[in-house]
């Protein structure tokens, strides 16, 4: 069905926290303008295999990740890779709405500002209107702007989140969990526009909701203990499953 | 016994009465009376400390504020060219000031209607070495020559003291001594009554040097002051800069191994090091093997930085640590370098702690006295540093040296500078808290 690039490659990706081997094995190709949601019971690896995308791990003293992860046919863990510029290309949204504790705009412009991707005050006023109204934020946000970002509610803040992730112009977005600190009505919204997004992004959705992943997903990568059991059509995962632990987890016998 | 006790267990469920909540169990009671009874400890504590501050308080306000008022005798005094001319020309000259001074206090005090009798040693008894100072202000100022000129003189400290009660005519037995007779008890009242000597602000006493027995109540702690607060500039512009700079590397960027573990610990433990041992380390490296000055503020500051430097560094620390991990995360995540993301989102938000630490750890510094025993900031300080970078390197007491130093003196007079310096060294420490409380507040505000 789907004829979409592949956008990033994983191959044979492997990730120890210390003595733990938290993924085993996982090669995934995960395409371009498509949402591709990752579901799993809790610890299954899902987020960490998220965080490898855009070397977030790194972060993290004890964890070590081999195997090769292709961003446009590039290796994202040689050595030459600098993380940094690495993540203005993989933008990421995290579980909980976490801006800056600093005024909407600001917010929004420091990701352009520190990649230097406006050269004045009027090419960096455009860039944060582009981006709050990507996130479906500029409405409510426009008259504002100068307002602090924590003062939003959560759904918001998450929109928020979202266009500072956009305003940096990234390919891929990365969302963990975006919706799980958010009530019914927020999830719907940044729903929407995880649809929107893909119009321009690959979105690589992590969740804990099979409604949600059902909803937006095009493809559903089903995690396990550390090991990828299934990835394939959202609806055939959904629907019939070839892996009979899929199909426990779907039917919520386990998990 | 084994049979008995499971018995009673397998018993008990069938037993169990209906309770009413109206009532209250046995069990619920205890537990009300060992709260009650906690409660109680508390407060019985919270007690006993305000009775301790209160005692603390009233001890030092009513010790020391008579530092602050001074006994002067006020005069409109004229001298003419000729009588300045005849004094210089004179052997003996500060006598000659004397003799011209006594003639002049003793036609004022008759025009009021006064019958006293003056001679050079009654005005010595009362003012001290007056001569000294009168030649002193007209070789200074010569333009005021053939001019009234409004003295304040400083009375002796025993007509201060007594002015102040703590000096009265049981103090003096028999016929007297040297610094006081019996007589001078009336005159001085006299004179009180007349307006020739009255109790002014002592501005002296915080903008003055330190002074010898001769001359008790004219100390003041001014050079002191300058001296702690010099130090205080170099410990802010060593400490800070360095304690942040190692806080930061520690929490943010270095790895977390053994060696770092170890130098954490060290830094821990240097927080509770004695400071007599800085001062001991700063004589040693400081003015025996680096050759630094004596006595210099520099060299306290040195010292002092060191033994701030662990407060600075653990209260950035903690406050660094106190930043949530989301902040960091959501700039590494737009492409932050990890700078970037300590030096735009995590250090402002930390910044508040970072004031906070640094100024008690200052107020702490600035109530040390062991260290500065060492490297001789407790010496005499009879004046003023010639230049402001000059008081760096120069000798100079700090506030707590001078408390103690005076504390250690014989006169009484000193013991109540004592207690008026420790007003002084309060009101800033009290200040410097106050100064932390608000500037947290102000940015804590922010957001």
């Amino acid at each position: 069905m789907s004829t979409n690039e592949i956008k990033i490659s994983a191959k044979d990706v492997q990730v120890y926290y210390g003595e733990t081997h938290a993924i085993k094995d996982v090669s995934v190709d995960i395409e371009d303008k498509t949402v591709t949601a990752f579901i799993g019971p809790s610890g299954c690896g899902k987020s960490t295999f998220l965080r490898c995308i855009n070397r977030m791990n790194d972060t993290i003293d004890v964890a070590r990740v081999e195997g090769e992860i292709k961003l446009d046919d590039e290796d994202i863990y040689d050595k030459d890779v600098d993380p940094v510029q690495l993540r203005a290309k993989v933008g990421m949204v995290f579980q909980k709405p976490n801006p800056f504790p600093k005024s909407i705009y600001d917010n929004v412009a420091y990701g352009p500002k520190i990649h230097g991707l406006a050269k004045n005050k009027a090419e960096l006023d455009q860039i944060v209107e582009n981006a709050l109204k990507r996130a479906a934020l500029w409405d409510e946000a426009k008259d504002r702007l100068q307002a602090p970002g924590t003062g939003l509610s959560g759904g918001q803040q998450q929109r928020l989140c979202i266009a500072r992730a956009v305003a940096t112009e990234p390919e891929v977005l990365l969302m963990d969990e975006p919706c799980s600190a958010l009530d019914p009505i927020a999830t719907a919204q940044v729903e929407e526009l995880i649809d929107e997004l893909k119009q321009n992004y690959s979105v690589v959705i992590v969740t804990h909701s099979m409604q949600q992943a059902a909803r937006v997903s095009q493809k559903t990568a089903f995690f396990h203990l550390g090991n990828l059991v299934e990835y394939g059509e959202t609806g055939q995962i959904f629907t019939n499953p070839n892996d009979k632990r899929t199909e426990s987890y779907i039917t919520g016998r386990i998990g | 016994m084994t049979d008995a006790a499971t018995d009673g267990l397998a018993a008990a469920p069938g037993k169990k009465k209906r309770s009413s909540l109206l009532e209250l169990d046995a069990r619920t009671k205890r537990r009300n009376a060992a709260e009650a009874r906690f409660k109680a400890y508390g407060i019985i504590a919270i007690t006993a400390g305000l009775c301790f501050l209160v005692g603390l308080v009233w001890a030092i306000l009513s010790n020391g504020l008579p530092a602050f008022q001074q006994a002067v005798v006020k005069l409109d005094y004229t001298m003419t060219q000729e009588q300045f001319d005849e004094a210089e020309a004179a052997v003996l000259k500060t006598a000659v000031y004397t003799d011209q001074f006594v003639a002049y206090f003793s036609d004022r005090v008759r025009e009021q209607g006064i019958e006293a009798e003056f001679d050079a040693d009654t005005i010595e008894r009362l003012l001290g070495k007056v001569g000294g100072t009168i030649r002193a202000f007209y070789r200074e100022n010569p333009d005021h020559i053939g001019q009234p000129v409004a003295f304040e003189l400083s009375a002796a400290s025993r007509v201060d003291r007594y002015l102040k009660g703590t000096f009265d005519r049981g103090d003096v037995s028999g016929e007297g001594n040297r610094f006081f007779v019996p007589s001078d008890f009336d005159l001085v009242d006299t004179l009180q009554e007349a307006g020739f000597i009255a109790q002014v602000f002592n501005w002296n006493f915080i903008t003055g040097v330190d002074s010898g027995v001769d001359n008790a109540g004219g100390a003041g702690i001014g050079a002191s002051v300058l001296g702690s607060f010099l130090m205080m500039i170099v410990v802010l512009l060593l400490a800070l800069p360095i304690g942040v700079a190692a806080s930061i590397y520690l929490e943010e960027f270095a790895p977390k191994n053994w060696f770092t573990d170890f130098i954490e610990v060290n830094i821990s433990n240097l927080a509770a090091v004695p400071s007599i041992v800085f001062g001991i380390l700063g004589l040693a490296v400081f003015i025996q093997f680096a050759g630094m000055p004596q006595s210099a503020p520099l060299v306290g500051g040195l010292v002092l930085t060191l033994m701030t430097l662990p407060t600075i560094i653990i209260s950035t620390r903690a406050s660094l640590k106190s930043v949530p991990p989301s902040i960091r995360d959501a700039a590494l995540g737009v492409g932050a370098s990890k700078m970037q993301a300590v030096f735009h989102h995590v250090l402002p938000l930390a910044a508040p702690g970072i004031l906070t630490g640094t100024i008690i750890g200052l107020a702490q510094a600035l109530g040390e006295t062991a260290p500065l025993l060492l490297i001789g900031m407790v010496g005499f300080i009879a004046r003023y540093p010639d230049s402001f970078l000059g008081g760096f390197e120069g000798p100079n007491s700090a506030m707590p040296a001078q408390i103690y130093n005076w504390a250690s003196r014989s006169d009484v007079v000193f013991t109540e500078k004592a207690w008026g310096g420790i007003i002084i060294l309060l009101i800033f420490l009290v200040s410097m808290n106050l100064i932390a409380i608000l500037l947290r507040r102000r940015f804590e505000r922010r957001w």
